[in-house]
C-alpha cells in the first residue's frame, strides 16, 4: 500500500476521569486498542517490529483529564469520517470520549509540530489561599521564573502565556506547548506556592500555530 | 511499617472511600492500579444484588490482572443475576502505607465498597509466596485475620488454586478451600452463602454445609494429632460432614473460553488474550506439581479456540494472544490449530504465543508457521536437566543431540535468542550434572554462532527444585543452602561472557517456598508471625525479608529444616494427605521408586499407568462421553471396578 492511498484522520477526544491515571504511553496503547476493536484499517509501519501509524498531539501528564485531546491516525483505506466516529465511540473504553473524526491532508506537518499552546483549568482541592489573586499578579509581573526539572534549570515565565482566577478555587492558564518549550501547570502551581498534587487539572484546549505556507497543501 | 498501626475504617461508605482515594492516588506509584473503571469491567447495583463476592488475587494489580483463573470466576459470578463479583489486588507497599495513613480500608475496584462489606471473599492461591499478602489484604480490608475470630457479620473467606492442594499452612486464615477446578463448585458455594445469609443461621452450620460439597475442605472440621517426633500422626474429621480425603473437583469438559476480558488502562505483565487450549498434561515429569494435579487432559476443539481468538480480539483490541497449556506439543491437533490460526489472523499485527513446546524441530516449524513475519524475540526450551541420568530421574527424557539439533533449527529460522530453562537441587544431583548444564548451554550458543555468528545469544534460567506435594518427589528433601550456593557459583563462573546471560533464584526464596509448600497447619503461626514482623510480597526479591521468617520460626519454636531438609519415610502421614488430587498415593510411590532406579514412563496417552484419575472420576466421565479426555477409553464398569480394587491404596 503506498503512502498516498492512506487516509490521515484527525481525532478529537476527551480523556475523562476514568483514565486520569493512565499515562501517555498507556493512553497511546488504549487508543490503538480502541481503533483495533473498532475494526478500522489502522496502518502500521513496515519493518521488523511494526508500530501503528498513530500520533498524539501533546503528552498529557499522569493525573490530568482533558476535554481537548487530538490524535492523528493513518488508515490503509479511506473510511467515511462519520462511520469512523461512530465506530470509535462504540469501541471506546470508559475513559475516552470521541468528539470528532475528520480527514486531514496527508502532508501536513506532524501534530507535535503544529501544537503551540495548551490551556488548562485547575480546580484546587483545598480552599484557595486568600491572597491567591495577589500571588497571580506578582507571578505575572516577575520577568524571570527559574525552575528545575529533571536536574535542568529553565525559565518558566516565557512559557506562561496567561494565568487568571476563573472563579474561586479555579485557575485558568495558558502555556506554551511547543516541542522543547512546554510549560507545565504543576510548575505554575508550585510557583504560586500551591501543592500540585492537591489539584485537579484538566486540559481545555490545544492551540495550533498559525499555518505556515508549506502546510497549505490541500 | 507496622500493621494495624492505624485501624482502617471498614465502615466507610463507598462514595466516601472514593472521595478520599482521590487525595491519595496522586501520591502513589502507578495509581492506575487502584482505580478500576477499565473496559469490560462489570459494575452491578450493589444494593440490588443479593450475593456480593470479592475475588482477591493477593499480588499487585499488574500481575493479578494477567491471571486467567480470577478472570474466569469473575465472569462466572457476574453472569448470575443475583450475584456480583469485584476485583481486589494486594496494594503495593506505598499504597498499603497510604491507605493506613488515611484510615481507608481496602476496597473492591468496581464500586469501592470495603472488603469487609462483601459476603464472600474468594482468594486465588496459585503459588505459596503470596500467603503473607493474603493477611495484608484481609487486614487492610477490615476482615479478622483468623477464621476462628470471624463472626456472624463477617465475610466467608474461601481460597483455591494450585497452592491449595496443600491447604494446611493457610488453614488458620481460610474458612474453606476449593480443591481443584473452581468453575462448578464456586457457584454451589455462593448459593449456600446466599441461603445462609437469608436464613440468618449460625456460621458453624454454614461451614458444615460447605463441607458437604464435593471438593470443599473446611479445615476447622478436622483434627490433627502429632506424633512425638513432630510428624502428623492422625488426621481425622471432627464433624460428620467432613470428608476424608477431600477429592478435587474437575469439570468434565472445558467451558467455552472467556473472551470479554477486562482490559487494563495501564501496562501489566501480560497484555494478551489467554486461551487455554487444553488442561492437564500426560508427560508425567516427576517434579511438576501442575502435571500431577491437573489430570486428566481435556482438550478444546480447534474451532472453539479460533472463535475465541476472534471474539477476544473484538472485545479487547489486544495485539497478543497466548495459547496456553502445560505442554502445547501434546495437543492432538496442534498442526491443524497452528495452520488455522496463522491463516485466519495473518496480517492483523498479532503476536501469537505458543509456550511449552517439546524440544524437537517440529516445534520450530510450528512457531515459524505461527509467527510468520512477526518479530522473533526469543525461543524457549526447557530441558530441565543436562545429563541423561538426571533426565531419567525426573522423567523428562530428551537427548542432548535433540536439544542441539532443535537449537540449530531455531537459529536457522531467524531467532537470535534461545532461552533455556534448567532446574538444580534434586537430591540425586552431583556437581557433574550441574557442570553439564553449563556445557550444554555453551554448546547451544556454539550452534547459534555457527549459524548466525555473534548475534546469537542464550539466556539460561536456573530454578531450584522444590519437592511439591502430590508429586512422586513429595518425600525427598530439599537441597541445602550451601549446596545450592555451590551449584549456583559454578554456573555463575561458567556462564559468563558475550552472548550468555544467567538468571537464578535466591536460595533463601526457594527455601521459603519450600516451607510454605510442605508445611502442616502449625505453619499458620509462623506465617502470621512473619507477617507481623514485616514479611510482604515474598515473591518479590526487593521485598523478600528472610530475617522475618527466621525470627518467626524461632518465635513459634518450629524447626524449618523439619519441613524441608528431611527425607520423609514412605509411610509417614503427610499434611496434605487430607487432599486427594485424583492420583493414587500408590502411583506416586511407585513412580518415586522408579525414579530411584532411573526408570522412565512414556507419555500416558501411549500407555495408561493407572494413576487413579479414571476410577476416581469414572462416573463423571460416563456422564460426559466423548468429551475429549485424553485417557484411554474405559471398557466396562466391571473391568473398571476390578481395576479400582487393584489400585486402591
Amino acid at each position: 500500500m503506498i503512502e498516498s492511498e492512506r487516509q490521515r484522520c484527525r481525532l478529537h477526544f476527551d480523556k475523562t476521569p476514568a483514565m486520569r491515571f493512565t499515562g501517555h504511553l498507556d493512553l497511546y496503547r488504549a487508543l490503538e486498542r480502541t481503533i483495533r476493536r473498532a475494526a478500522l484499517p489502522l496502518a502500521y509501519s513496515q519493518g521488523f517490529s511494526p508500530h501503528p501509524k498513530l500520533q498524539l498531539a501533546a503528552a498529557l501528564p499522569l493525573g490530568f483529564t482533558s476535554r481537548a485531546e487530538i490524535a492523528d491516525m493513518w488508515l490503509e483505506q479511506a473510511v467515511d469520517p462519520a462511520h469512523v466516529l461512530t465506530r470509535l465511540q462504540d469501541a471506546a473504553p470508559p475513559g475516552l470520549a470521541f468528539r470528532d473524526a475528520s480527514p486531514v491532508p496527508a502532508r501536513e506537518p506532524t501534530l507535535q509540530q503544529q501544537v503551540a499552546e495548551a490551556a488548562y483549568d485547575v480546580d484546587l482541592d483545598d480552599p484557595a489561599p486568600l491572597d491567591l489573586e495577589t500571588r497571580i499578579v506578582l507571578l505575572l509581573a516577575t520577568p524571570e521564573l527559574r525552575r528545575q526539572r529533571r536536574g535542568k534549570e529553565y525559565d518558566l515565565r516565557p512559557l506562561l502565556i496567561s494565568l487568571e482566577l476563573a472563579r474561586p478555587g479555579r485557575l485558568r492558564m495558558q502555556l506554551s506547548a511547543r516541542e522543547g518549550a512546554t510549560g507545565r501547570p504543576e510548575a505554575v502551581l508550585e510557583a504560586l506556592g500551591l501543592d500540585p498534587l492537591a489539584a485537579r487539572v484538566e486540559r481545555t484546549a490545544l492551540i495550533f500555530a498559525p499555518s505556515t505556507p508549506e502546510t497549505v497543501t490541500a | 511499617m507496622a500493621p494495624n498501626s492505624i485501624p482502617t475504617q471498614s465502615s466507610l461508605t463507598a462514595p466516601e472511600i472514593e472521595r478520599r482515594l482521590h487525595h491519595i492516588l496522586p501520591r502513589v506509584q502507578k495509581p492506575g492500579r487502584y482505580t478500576g473503571g477499565e473496559l469490560n469491567q462489570v459494575v452491578k447495583d450493589w444494593d440490588a444484588t443479593s450475593l456480593r463476592a470479592a475475588l482477591v488475587f493477593p499480588d499487585v494489580y499488574d500481575l493479578g490482572m494477567s491471571n486467567l483463573g480470577v478472570a474466569i470466576l469473575y465472569d462466572l459470578l457476574n453472569r448470575q443475576p443475583d450475584m456480583l463479583a469485584e476485583r481486589v489486588y494486594a496494594p503495593w507497599p506505598d499504597m498499603d502505607a497510604a491507605l493506613r495513613a488515611a484510615g481507608l480500608p481496602l476496597f473492591g475496584l468496581e464500586t469501592k465498597h470495603p472488603l469487609q462489606a462483601f459476603d464472600l471473599i474468594g482468594v486465588s492461591l496459585p503459588y505459596e509466596t503470596l500467603y503473607t499478602n493474603v493477611l495484608t489484604v484481609l487486614d487492610l480490608g477490615g476482615v479478622p485475620l483468623r477464621a476462628v475470630e470471624r463472626g456472624q457479620g463477617d465475610p466467608l473467606v474461601i481460597a483455591g488454586g494450585h497452592a491449595a492442594f496443600n491447604p494446611e499452612p493457610m488453614s488458620d486464615f481460610i474458612d474453606a478451600f476449593v480443591i481443584g477446578e473452581g468453575e462448578d463448585v464456586l457457584l454451589e458455594i455462593a448459593r449456600l452463602v446466599l441461603e445462609w445469609k437469608a436464613s440468618g443461621g449460625p456460621r458453624p452450620s454454614l461451614l458444615r454445609d460447605l463441607a458437604r460439597l464435593r471438593g470443599v475442605y473446611v479445615p476447622s472440621l478436622y483434627r490433627v494429632a502429632y506424633a512425638p517426633d513432630g510428624t502428623p500422626d492422625r488426621i481425622e474429621p471432627a464433624a460428620p460432614e467432613a470428608r476424608l480425603p477431600v477429592l478435587k473437583r474437575i469439570v468434565p469438559r472445558l467451558p467455552p473460553p472467556l473472551t470479554r476480558l477486562v482490559v487494563p488502562y495501564i501496562d501489566v505483565t501480560h497484555n494478551r488474550i489467554p486461551v487455554e487450549i487444553q488442561r492437564g498434561c500426560t508427560r508425567g515429569c516427576r517434579f511438576c506439581q501442575a502435571g500431577m494435579i491437573t489430570r486428566p487432559v481435556r482438550e478444546r476443539p480447534v474451532a472453539e479456540i479460533v472463535d475465541a481468538i476472534e471474539q477476544g480480539l473484538a472485545h479487547t483490541g489486544y495485539e497478543e494472544v497466548g495459547l496456553l497449556s502445560l505442554s502445547s506439543s501434546d495437543y492432538d491437533e496442534i498442526l491443524e490449530l497452528v495452520r488455522q490460526v496463522s491463516a485466519r489472523f495473518a496480517g492483523r499485527h498479532l503476536n501469537i504465543n505458543l509456550p511449552s513446546l517439546r524440544i524437537e524441530s517440529f516445534s520450530v516449524e510450528l512457531m515459524d508457521l505461527l509467527q510468520g513475519e512477526a518479530s522473533r524475540s526469543g525461543f524457549t526450551l526447557a530441558p530441565e536437566a543436562a545429563t541423561e541420568r538426571m533426565r531419567e530421574i525426573i522423567n523428562k527424557p530428551v537427548s542432548t543431540e535433540q536439544v542441539l539439533a532443535t537449537a540449530r533449527e531455531i537459529y536457522r529460522r531467524g531467532w537470535h535468542l534461545i532461552k533455556l530453562y534448567f532446574m538444580i537441587g534434586h537430591p540425586s544431583e552431583t556437581l557433574e550434572d550441574v557442570q553439564a548444564i553449563a556445557d550444554l548451554s555453551k554448546a547451544v550458543l556454539a550452534e547459534g554462532r555457527a549459524v548466525i555468528g555473534p548475534r546469537a545469544s542464550v539466556h539460561v534460567g536456573v530454578s531450584t527444585f522444590i519437592p511439591k506435594p502430590h508429586t512422586p518427589f513429595q518425600w525427598v528433601p530439599c537441597d541445602t543452602l550451601e549446596s545450592i550456593r555451590a551449584k549456583q557459583t559454578l554456573l555463575k563462573q561458567q556462564l559468563r561472557g558475550p552472548g550468555l546471560k544467567l538468571s537464578w533464584t535466591q536460595p533463601e526464596e526457594t527455601q521459603l517456598e519450600a516451607w510454605l509448600s510442605r508445611g502442616d497447619r502449625r505453619l499458620g503461626a509462623v506465617i502470621l508471625e512473619a507477617w507481623r514482623r514485616g514479611a510482604r510480597f515474598d515473591a518479590w526479591q526487593e521485598h523478600f525479608n528472610h530475617a522475618a521468617w527466621m525470627q518467626a520460626f524461632e518465635a513459634t519454636g518450629l524447626d524449618p529444616a523439619f519441613y524441608t531438609h528431611r527425607e520423609r519415610p514412605i509411610d509417614e502421614t503427610l499434611p496434605w494427605d487430607v487432599i486427594d488430587a485424583g492420583v493414587h498415593k500408590s502411583f506416586l510411590t511407585e513412580d518415586y521408586l522408579w525414579s530411584l532406579q532411573g526408570r522412565t514412563r512414556v507419555d500416558c496417552r501411549e500407555r495408561c499407568f493407572a494413576c487413579g484419575i479414571l476410577p476416581k472420576f469414572a462416573a463423571l466421565r460416563r456422564e460426559h462421553p466423548g468429551e475429549g479426555w485424553e485417557c484411554p477409553e474405559v471398557r466396562s464398569p466391571a473391568r473398571q471396578a476390578a481395576a479400582a480394587a487393584v489400585e486402591a491404596p
